[in-house]
C-alpha cells in the first residue's frame, strides 16, 4: 500500500441526522476511491501546533466524488464537540484515508451488516453499495435506542433492513422493545455471508456472542468496535 | 500541518509521556479488534515458540505460570491515538521463553500469533533484551477475555496491535513478512514516537 498522505479537504456540506449526529460532506482533492467499511483519520490543528486526530468511517457510497464522515458527538469530546459546534461549510479539514482492508466489504459476495447506533456508518456505506449493484447481497440489521436516534432514518429503510428500536419504537411497530436477539438475527442469516458487526464494544460482543450461538463461525464474523476514543 | 480555523484545542500542557498524536485516555481502556472475542479459558491456551528453533518448544497454561515472573509498569499506545499510563503487567518476559529454545542464527523476526489466527510480526530485537512479555495479569487482576486472557503479548514500547491478544506463540523467521493489520496497510514496525502508523510513515 503506498504511503496515504495528509490533504486538506472542504467541508462542501454539513447534514443533521439525529440531535447527537452529524454528516460532513468532504471534498477531497486527491481521493483515493475507498471500499464500503473503510475509514478516514482527521486531524485538528491549533496554531500552537497542539493537534488531535481520531478516525471516522465513511458513510457514502463507494465512487462518490465527495466523501461523508457521519460524526456522534460524544459528551466531552475534543474532536467531534469540535465538529459539531465550530466547523462550518468551506472550512478545511485535514483528512488521511482511506484506510481499512479488513472491514471492508467490495459487493462481490453475501453479506450481513450488524450496527448499533453510530456503528451503522460504515454499513451505510455497503447498504448504498449494494442497492447500486444488487441488492439482494446485503441485508442490514440496525439498532437504535429510539427513531430520533436512527441514523439516516428516511435512506435506510428498505425490504433488506430490519431495525430493532431498544427504548422506544414508533407507535404500531412490530417488534417488542429490547436489545438484539438471536431471533433478529436468525431472520436475516443466510448461509456463505460474511457478517461485518460495528457499534460500541458491549454491542459487539452481544452480537458476536447471538450469531456464534446461531452457528456463525467466527471467521465469517468482522468486527468493528467503536469506542470513546 | 494545516491549522484548522477555531480549534485551539484542550488548553493542558501536554504531558511529556505522550507520543505525538496521541492523547490521554484516563482511566478508560479501550477495546480494539477485529474479531469476536474469544472464550478461551486457562486450560484451551498454550504458548509455543517454532520457526527458525532447532527444537520448537511449548509451555502449557500451568507450565508457563512456573517460570519466573516478570512485570512491565508504564505507559501503552494504541494507534487509533490513546495512550494510557502507568499500567502494570505480570507474567513472563519473552527472554525466558527465548533461552528455552536454539535460535538459527538467521533468525531475525517473529510473527508472533493468537489463538483466532490474528498475526502480528516484529523485528526479533523488539521482543529480545527486556522489551516484551507475555503477561496475565493488569494492575494485579486476571486479564478479561475482551483485553486478550487468559495471556497476550505486551510490547509496549510499539503501538498496541503488537501485543497480540489470546496469544499462541512466536514464529521466529529470517525476513519479516506483514501479519494481520500489516497486511491491511499499517506499518511492519509501529514506532509511536516516530508516529509509524501505516505503511510507509
Amino acid at each position: 500500500m503506498a504511503a496515504l498522505s495528509w490533504q486538506s479537504a472542504t467541508v462542501v456540506e454539513i447534514r443533521r441526522e439525529t440531535p447527537t449526529a452529524k454528516t460532513f460532506r468532504l471534498k477531497v482533492p486527491d481521493a483515493v476511491p475507498h471500499v464500503a467499511g473503510q475509514y478516514y483519520v482527521l486531524r485538528l490543528t491549533a496554531e500552537d501546533g497542539y493537534s488531535a486526530q481520531r478516525d471516522y468511517s465513511v458513510a457514502s457510497v463507494p465512487g462518490s466524488d465527495t466523501v461523508d464522515l457521519t460524526v456522534e458527538l460524544l459528551a466531552d469530546g475534543e474532536v467531534s464537540g469540535f465538529l459539531h459546534e465550530v466547523v462550518e461549510v468551506g472550512d478545511e479539514l485535514e483528512v488521511r484515508g482511506p484506510i481499512g482492508g479488513f472491514f471492508a466489504w467490495r459487493g462481490d459476495s453475501p453479506a450481513l451488516g450488524v450496527a448499533g447506533g453510530s456503528g451503522v456508518v460504515p454499513l451505510m456505506s455497503m447498504l448504498r453499495l449494494s442497492r447500486g449493484l444488487d441488492p439482494s447481497l446485503f441485508r442490514l440489521v440496525v439498532s437504535a435506542r429510539r427513531p430520533a436516534d436512527l441514523y439516516y432514518a428516511d435512506e435506510i429503510v428498505g425490504d433488506r433492513t430490519t431495525v430493532v428500536y431498544t427504548r422506544q419504537a414508533p407507535p404500531g411497530f412490530g417488534r417488542p422493545l429490547g436489545r438484539l436477539t438471536a431471533e433478529d438475527l436468525a431472520a436475516v442469516l443466510e448461509p456463505g455471508q460474511t457478517v461485518f458487526v460495528c457499534g460500541a464494544p458491549p454491542f459487539c460482543d452481544h452480537a458476536t456472542d447471538l450469531l456464534q450461538s446461531k452457528g456463525v463461525p467466527s471467521d465469517r464474523i468482522r468486527v468493528e468496535r467503536f469506542g470513546p476514543s | 500541518m494545516a491549522v484548522t480555523r477555531g480549534f485551539t484545542g484542550r488548553r493542558r500542557a501536554r504531558d511529556p509521556r505522550l507520543p505525538p498524536g496521541q492523547y490521554d485516555v484516563g482511566t478508560d481502556w479501550p477495546v480494539l479488534n477485529a474479531e469476536s472475542t474469544p472464550h478461551l479459558g486457562s486450560e484451551r491456551w498454550s504458548f509455543l515458540v517454532d520457526g527458525l528453533v532447532a527444537e520448537p518448544v511449548s509451555w502449557t497454561w500451568d507450565e508457563i505460570r512456573a517460570l519466573p515472573g516478570s512485570s512491565y509498569s508504564g505507559d501503552i499506545h494504541c494507534v487509533t491515538s490513546w495512550s494510557k499510563f502507568g499500567m502494570r503487567f505480570d507474567g513472563v518476559s519473552v527472554d525466558t521463553l527465548l533461552e528455552a529454545v536454539a535460535l538459527d542464527p538467521a533468525a531475525a523476526y517473529v510473527m508472533a500469533t493468537s489463538h483466532t489466527g490474528y498475526t502480528t510480526n516484529l523485528p526479533l530485537a523488539d521482543v529480545a533484551g527486556g522489551k516484551a512479555w507475555v503477561v496475565w495479569d493488569v494492575d494485579g487482576l486476571p486479564l478479561s477475555d475482551e483485553h486478550g486472557g487468559p495471556a497476550r503479548l505486551l510490547v509496549p514500547h510499539l503501538y498496541f496491535w503488537k501485543s497480540a491478544k489470546w496469544v499462541s506463540g512466536l514464529r521466529i523467521m529470517a525476513a519479516d513478512e506483514p501479519g494481520f493489520w500489516e497486511r491491511n496497510g499499517y506499518h511492519d514496525r509501529g514506532d509511536p514516537w516516530l508516529e509509524q502508523r501505516y505503511q510507509g510513515d
